[in-house]
């Protein structure tokens, strides 16, 4: 009683949403100041899963860093690992082969395909809708189980080598690929019947949580978050790399700046990587799946090296600073659910709670990567 | 003597319809959010997870009533009993039957409406009482919604009234005589409104038991699980029966004004069975609508009624007063 | 196309002519060799890097005063910050502050901007102000190392817990 009397008193209240809460995926706390149903100010609180994988990459050889990339995001680590392989490669002028580029792009389009079904699944359960997670997590599993065949892995995946990748595929996984694009693809549409035109979900996700361009460009969010505000900025397609120059596929980009658009966006680009795995399957060459002369002990030259890819969340770079060992002197991570995250506090400011959830799921966050 | 065992039997009967129909609408909705979610439900427990229900009180009971610290201690405690009882008492005056009615009652809708208004009540004093900052928001958010949608409810509940000239609940389904045509929601000569007042009837019932998409009150991505986030064992066991038997009587009374009650589509062997059938098929479409659509906003909830729901209602009301006068 | 901007160590530099950052661009030939020992010699603080080599176009090497005048430069071209690194040389004695600058409008062109400060007094200007992306990066970076940013709004700390008193990413920390 004494608590409730207290804000009687006060104009505003403040509310602690997490770290265990539904809504924030992940051990995120957001100190929300209230007034009503009003959010006054909001303030995220990081380093609930801070695991220092900063000061790990000093600590590990460059080949004994590789499992600390798939546990950072983990629905994205396949485009995690391909940054780590990208930047190493970089730094040692290793050439990768066509072919093991080709696989590189399809295990990472369909990591991608995966993540946003998940995010697609929990986005709505968080608006009050729960089917849509059960027919996504269906569609999820299919892809798991293909990725688990080559990798080993369902979730966490180390699947890249400095040169290559280090298992090739079959034709069981080609086969179950062409398979699984055939069953998924009719869905799309199927989904956006059922909850995309949902009068209810239009009505919670239009117009609210507007981000303009240039927010985004002061906080250096991208991915989704930029698509939505009408920047058409793809790494894949502006800053290309491994096997991505030889596709053709559209970078979807909506202009109303609102969570619908962001929403659209990932719905998109499912479609997109469908075309792009069915691409690379059909022009996937022959021959090795690892370079030839790669290096036990890789030393790179002294100075900077900068990689970045486009993880499902936006831009993900990495940084090494090299002194000539077989360690890295500095590894950092740039994540881009940090940058995302970082224009909550501004664009939150006089929503309603209930938008400014809606308007994080939207910003499809997942902790562990921001925090490291 | 007589009325001593017609009593007892009615008091027998109807707890025992009651219990089975709030232990098994439970298993109703999951089994019904399984195959909508493409899988199947309870099943191990008993064959179809048919004892399924039974687990789920067996464990409710066995688990520690604890009262939080900065609860009001006799709120808390008496919120889930304040949400049971209103319901229960209201099956004395539901007919199932021609003769099957407990107590005909000649003031049963208004018997109805004034005990379903305590259910607000009941919400409030679990919000306020539980001492929780989520519960509170999800409690002052649910009583707004109550309110708002008791007014439409009641102004289609008094054209019916107007067209049957009592409030009787046996009179107002004797007067759908046979034939489904003859049913209210068909009856275009006493307003040509009528199955758009019967869909404002079916939405506010809705939103009075708070299922979604009306399900505020209970959000659980936003606040947990709104005001029975402090609720355990058979404090929430409580709350949930409440608004299952909430949800009987809502659809009973639906079909009581609009479909006929227990009179029969096609003229023969009228019975209690037409009325659980028609009342069981509404529930059905309860739990349909809720696995498929998301949840609104209270801003939205709350503009459909006051500013789409309310001003149909009226002129309904209107029209059908005119209706009556005419023809 | 992008006019490059340097700083130099006191003074302004005359934009540098398109050619050299379409060099810069296409690599050249020094790309193919497998060690490359060091860049070339830097002029003014600018220097031009291989991009399939090192990853960035553009490195520039400035005192730590002018870091905000940098930043709104190229903020002023439409550029958006995409991290800021400390890296910890205690041989040297010093700490260095590492912005990456990349621009999202459709060209491709990376801006490194570095400024070194002693280890005994790691004092920066913050660049928050000009970008409020940089505020959480450079509260991270002094949770993490001990960089002091001069005029940052919130420096407390951020991933680590309120009640930490060391800095983890130093090299002379030791669990």
């Amino acid at each position: 009683m004494s608590v409730l009397a207290k804000s009687q008193l006060q104009e505003t209240f403040e509310l602690n949403i997490g770290p265990q809460h539904p809504a924030t995926h992940g051990v995120l706390r957001i100190k929300v100041t209230m007034d009503g149903e009003y959010v006054v100010k909001a303030e995220p609180v990081l380093g609930y899963i801070h695991r220092m994988h900063e000061k790990m990459g000093e600590n590990r050889t460059w080949a004994k860093f590789w499992p600390n990339l798939g546990r950072l995001d983990y629905l994205s680590a396949i485009a995690y690992n391909h940054g780590y392989a990208g930047l190493v490669e970089r730094a040692n002028s290793i050439e990768v082969p066509e072919r093991a580029e080709y696989i590189r792009a399809i295990t990472v389009e369909l990591n991608r395909i995966q993540s946003h079904l998940l995010w697609f699944g929990a986005f709505v359960l968080d608006l009050g809708g729960f089917t849509p997670l059960m027919y996504a997590f269906d569609e999820r599993e299919q892809i798991l189980d293909l990725l688990e065949s080559v990798t080993g892995s369902r979730l966490t995946y180390c699947y890249f080598r400095f040169g290559g990748v280090y298992n090739d595929i079959d034709d069981d996984f080609i086969a179950g690929t062409r398979a699984f694009i055939k069953r998924f693809r009719p869905q799309l549409p199927m989904y956006d019947d059922l909850v995309t035109n949902n009068v209810i979900l239009m009505n919670r996700l239009i117009d609210i949580g507007p981000i303009s361009a240039e927010m985004c460009r002061k906080y250096g969010a991208t991915g989704p978050v930029l698509r939505g505000s009408g920047v058409n900025f793809d790494i894949r397609k502006n800053e290309p790399y491994g096997a991505y120059p030889e596709f053709d596929f559209d970078v979807p980009v909506y202009h109303e700046c609102d969570s619908m658009a962001r929403y659209k966006v990932r719905m998109d680009e499912m479609e997109q990587s469908l075309r792009i795995i069915e691409q690379a399957l059909d022009k996937l060459p022959d021959g090795p799946v690892m370079a030839a002369k790669v290096p036990k002990m890789l030393k790179p030259a002294k100075g900077d090296y900068v990689f970045a890819v486009e993880a499902a969340r936006g831009t993900f770079a990495m940084r090494a600073v090299s002194d000539g060992t077989n360690t890295a002197y500095r590894m950092r991570l740039r994540s881009p659910t940090y940058s995302n995250l970082s224009l909550f506090e501004e664009a939150s400011r006089g929503m309603l709670l209930a938008d400014a959830l809606a308007f994080m799921g939207s910003l499809d966050l997942v902790i562990p990567e921001m925090d490291r | 003597m007589n009325e001593l065992i017609r009593v007892v039997i009615y008091f027998v009967g109807i707890a025992a319809f009651l219990g089975l129909n709030l232990a098994y609408l439970g298993w109703v909705e999951r089994k019904g959010a399984g195959h909508i979610q493409r899988r199947t439900g309870p099943k191990e427990v008993g064959p179809f997870g048919l004892l399924q229900p039974l687990a789920d009180g067996l464990k409710l009971m066995s688990k520690q009533l604890i009262v939080p610290d900065n609860a009001d201690k006799w709120l808390y405690m008496s919120a889930p009993i304040l949400a049971m009882v209103p319901a229960v008492l209201l099956f004395v005056v539901i007919p199932f039957g021609e003769n099957l009615v407990p107590r005909e009652f000649n003031l049963g809708l208004l018997m109805i409406f004034s005990f379903a208004s305590v259910a607000s009540l009941s919400i409030l004093m679990g919000g306020w009482g539980s001492g929780n900052k989520y519960s509170l928001i999800a409690g002052t958010r649910a009583v707004s919604q109550c309110v708002a949608y008791e007014i439409p409810m009641l102004i289609t509940a008094i054209t019916i009234v107007m067209i049957t000239g009592s409030m009787d609940l046996n009179e107002i389904v004797r007067q759908q005589g046979d034939y489904f045509w003859n049913w209210n929601i068909f009856r275009f000569d006493k307003s040509i409104f009528m199955p758009l007042s019967f869909l404002v009837f079916f939405v506010c019932s809705m939103a009075e038991t708070n299922r979604a998409p009306f399900d505020l009150g209970e959000a659980e991505s936003e606040l947990v699980a709104g005001y029975i986030t402090e609720y355990g064992g058979m404090g929430f066991g409580l709350f949930m029966m409440a608004e299952y038997a909430n949800l009987v009587i809502g659809c009973s009374l639906t079909t009581i004004l609009f479909l006929g009650g227990w009179q029969s589509p096609i003229g023969i062997f009228p019975g209690p069975h037409w009325f659980l059938i028609k009342m069981y098929f509404l529930i059905w479409c309860f739990v349909w609508i809720r696995w498929t659509y998301p949840r609104t906003t209270l801003w939205g909830l709350l503009n459909l009624s006051w500013k789409y729901l309310i001003p149909f209602a009226l002129v309904n009301l209107l029209v059908t007063a005119l209706f009556i006068k005419v023809f | 196309m992008l006019a490059a901007e340097g700083l130099a160590a006191e003074e302004m530099v005359a934009e540098t002519p398109e050619e050299e950052i379409q060099t810069a661009e296409e690599g050249g030939d020094e790309s193919k060799a497998k060690k490359k020992e060091e860049d070339g010699p830097r002029e003014n603080g600018l220097l031009e890097t291989d991009y399939t080599a090192r990853g960035t176009h553009l490195d520039v090497l400035i005192n730590p005063d002018q870091v905000v005048r940098a930043a709104e430069i190229l903020d002023s071209e439409g550029m958006t910050i995409e991290m800021v690194t400390g890296v910890d040389w205690i041989k040297e004695n010093q700490f260095e502050v590492i912005y990456d600058y990349s621009y999202t409008g459709g060209e491709l062109f990376r801006v490194v901007v570095r400024a070194r400060v002693d280890r005994e007094n790691p004092d920066v200007p913050t660049v928050s102000g000009v970008y409020g992306g940089a505020n959480w990066h450079e509260r991270e970076t002094w949770d993490l190392l001990g960089i002091n940013f001069v005029g940052h709004p919130q420096l407390e700390r951020f991933l680590l817990p309120d009640d930490a008193d060391f800095h983890p990413l130093r090299k002379d920390f030791t669990a």
